[in-house]
């Protein structure tokens, strides 16, 4: 064991780290308030806001009811007037009912208003597959918001950045989604005591390589870092990029990288067609880094179906560390 | 014994000279919209418009009570709305004319035009749009231990969107201080509220929100002052949401691109005849508020205001080119 390492590493799971983050701003800012459904005595569909009613009341940890275009509202509005809400959607697909409140006004209310509102919502976003929750409740639809100037969005995939970005999130003036990925919250690792923020807009290297650049975000981050070590194993040596922001997007970061490796592969769980991949794919086609390209840029996304049910379906349906290993090999091997 | 005062309720409630501003407001909407009319027509206006002429009452007895404290979100027909809680007009010339001296530095427009400090947190393009927002705020006073309330126009068309349905239930079950102001013209757009409501009186489904819900003639002054004088109290006193139901009507058409194949010329003028600015200058007069010459200064200054607020607006300078993503987010 390494010498240097400490001992005293205060772990916790993405869940939790996600909930001391709620805590410690409650405890700071009075005009912080969780709303969401059932996130009261229940504790949220995950278990995420747990026993925070307890600590901080149900006039601070509010049940909405079942009304996500009106509960967005709510929170839209009361965001523009003092307060700081932080609205849970149950599942990120139910936000496709508030895209009204989202897109329409908490978005755009700073710039139709010249300057004069301020909109400091946070959305968190349950997100991804891998529960069997089939077609409704398991979609990763992150890029959809991306294309919406207004919004920031993000990705955390450790407990880590679940927290510091949960805090920077409420330090941001602006509306920022944060999109968990439900198979992240019972993960642990490393956090942090006390107060820090993850900076929005910035991307990681989670590890140096020198032959193909993986970008990845969220749960896939892990499975890209699993496949670069089975890589490593075989003489491949892959650059793993944790997205962690989707909008702003850290151009330099994956640039930079890819002039390093010359090769570049997205990894995302969202429908591949006009998602993440295609932005980070044309943001490198157009500038200089494409130069230094030695193979196609190669996409990795989800299949073109909804989130199937059956088992070995919905697992074949979004990219898995085999699959993510094999493309990768093909790419570095010229065989695409 | 003293005899029962039977004056109108606003000329009992409000001093001389708070009738006397609120018939000039009223006035500097109606010249407002016409100087919009004319400004658009002269092609120093693009996009569309939604004007409110016929409506003013509801506009400005809504706003009566309300202080700069007070909060109201406001429809694509907002024009009267934001003149009613206290905008000025050259600002709101200079939005429309795309100027960096409007409210809203030009990115704005007719269709957002706000007035935050004095309370209006915009008008909406979307339809409904405005409804779980001022339930928002609402929630604010409430969480903030302030007594502000939160008027919340919207039209008759908004009633049957799901958001009205969502934000009324939960200002109920929360007991928020909001009033809901449905200014229903009849029409939403060209379909009229008997094809696209199931209740005649829109008010009646504040039975399903359990709070109470009152249908007024919106076209006098006295009625929708009294209305929301009663809504008000009950929402400062914390007892929750009211809904009240403004009947007027719009003698315009929906927008620029209306040809008014929906509805007869007679029933347009027949609404012309119960003209909410004629009919309120006449109840001043009656009760010695006014007099003729008095009422006639109210109206002039009002034209005076629009012509110097469309100077303004001319004379403003334009938004620089590159500053077209400025305001999507803060500026640090």
């Amino acid at each position: 064991m390494n010498a240097q390492a400490p001992t005293d590493l205060r772990t916790l799971s993405y869940a939790e780290a996600i909930r001391e983050a709620m805590a410690i701003a409650m405890e700071a800012d009075p005009t912080v308030i969780l709303m969401g459904e059932d996130i009261g005595v229940y504790g949220g569909a995950f278990q995420v806001t747990l026993d925070l009613i307890d600590r901080f009341g149900p006039d601070r940890v509010m049940d909405t009811p079942i009304s996500e275009l009106g509960g967005a509202g709510v929170a839209v509005g009361a965001a523009l007037t003092g307060l700081k809400p932080i609205f849970e959607f149950q599942f990120s697909d139910f936000a496709m009912l508030a895209m009204e409140q989202i897109v329409n006004q908490a978005a755009k209310l700073r710039y139709m208003l010249g300057g004069e509102a301020s909109v400091p919502v946070v959305f968190r976003l349950p997100a991804g597959s891998g529960t069997g929750a089939a077609a409704q409740h398991s979609q990763s639809i992150e890029a959809w918001f991306g294309h919406v100037p207004g919004l920031k969005v993000l990705q955390p995939a450790t407990p880590e950045d679940a927290k510091g970005m949960l805090l920077a999130a409420l330090a941001d003036p602006d509306p920022v989604m944060i999109f968990e990925h439900k198979l992240l919250y019972k993960m642990k690792g490393h956090v942090p005591a006390g107060s820090y923020l993850t900076p929005i807009g910035k991307a990681l290297l989670r590890r140096a390589g020198t032959d193909v650049t993986i970008v990845a975000g969220s749960i896939m981050l892990h499975r890209a870092l699993e496949a670069a070590e089975k890589l490593a194993a075989e003489g491949i040596s892959a650059e793993v990029i944790d997205l962690r922001s989707i909008r702003p997007i850290d151009h330099e970061t994956i640039l930079a990288s890819v002039r390093k490796t010359g090769r570049l592969m997205v990894v995302y769980e969202g429908v591949k067609a006009f998602g993440v991949g295609a932005e980070i794919s044309a943001m490198v086609a157009e500038s200089d880094a494409f130069d230094y390209l030695d193979a196609p840029i190669l996409r990795l996304g989800g299949a073109d179906a909804p989130v199937p049910y059956n088992p070995d379906l919905e697992r074949a349906s979004v990219p898995q560390v085999d699959t993510i290993e094999a493309a990768a090999r093909r790419l570095v091997r010229r065989e695409v | 014994m003293t005899l029962p005062d039977n004056r109108p309720f606003a000329i009992r409630h409000f001093a001389p000279a708070a009738l006397r501003e609120a018939l000039k407001k009223m006035y500097l909407i109606r010249r407002f919209e016409e100087g919009a009319e004319d400004s658009y027509m002269r092609g120093l206006i693009h996009g569309t418009m939604h004007l409110s002429i016929g409506q003013e009452a509801s506009a400005m007895a809504t706003c009566m009570e309300l202080t700069d404290n007070d909060k109201i979100t406001s429809t694509h027909r907002g024009h009267g709305h934001c003149i009613a809680k206290g905008a000025e007009v050259g600002r709101m010339f200079a939005e429309f004319f795309g100027k960096e001296t409007g409210y809203c530095h030009g990115r704005g427009g007719s269709m957002h035009i706000a007035d935050v400090k004095t309370g209006n947190l915009g008008a909406n393009g979307i339809v409904g749009g405005g409804l779980p927002i001022a339930v928002g705020a609402a929630l604010s006073a409430k969480r903030l231990g302030k007594s502000d309330v939160t008027v919340c126009f919207f039209g008759d068309g908004a009633n049957n969107e799901g958001a009205f349905h969502e934000a009324l239930n939960m200002a109920a079950v929360w007991k928020l201080p909001v009033i809901f102001v449905c200014e229903n013209n009849g029409y939403g757009m060209s379909t009229s509220t008997a094809r696209s409501t199931a209740v005649t009186h829109i008010a009646d489904r504040a039975a399903a929100y359990a709070m109470p819900g009152v249908t007024v003639d919106g076209n006098d002054f006295s009625a929708v002052a009294f209305a929301m004088h009663t809504a008000i109290a009950r929402a400062r006193a914390g007892e929750g949401p009211s809904l009240v139901e403004n009947l007027t009507y719009r003698w315009r058409g929906h927008s620029k691109s209306d040809r008014n194949r929906y509805r007869s010329k007679d029933e347009i003028e027949d609404w012309m005849t119960r003209d909410p600015i004629a009919r309120f200058r006449a109840e001043l007069i009656a009760h010695g508020i006014l007099d003729e010459a008095g009422a006639e200064a109210v109206a002039a200054e009002a034209i005076a205001d629009v012509q110097a607020g469309i100077e303004f607006a001319r004379s403003s300078t334009a938004p620089s080119i590159s500053e077209v993503t400025r305001y999507v987010y803060a500026e640090v």
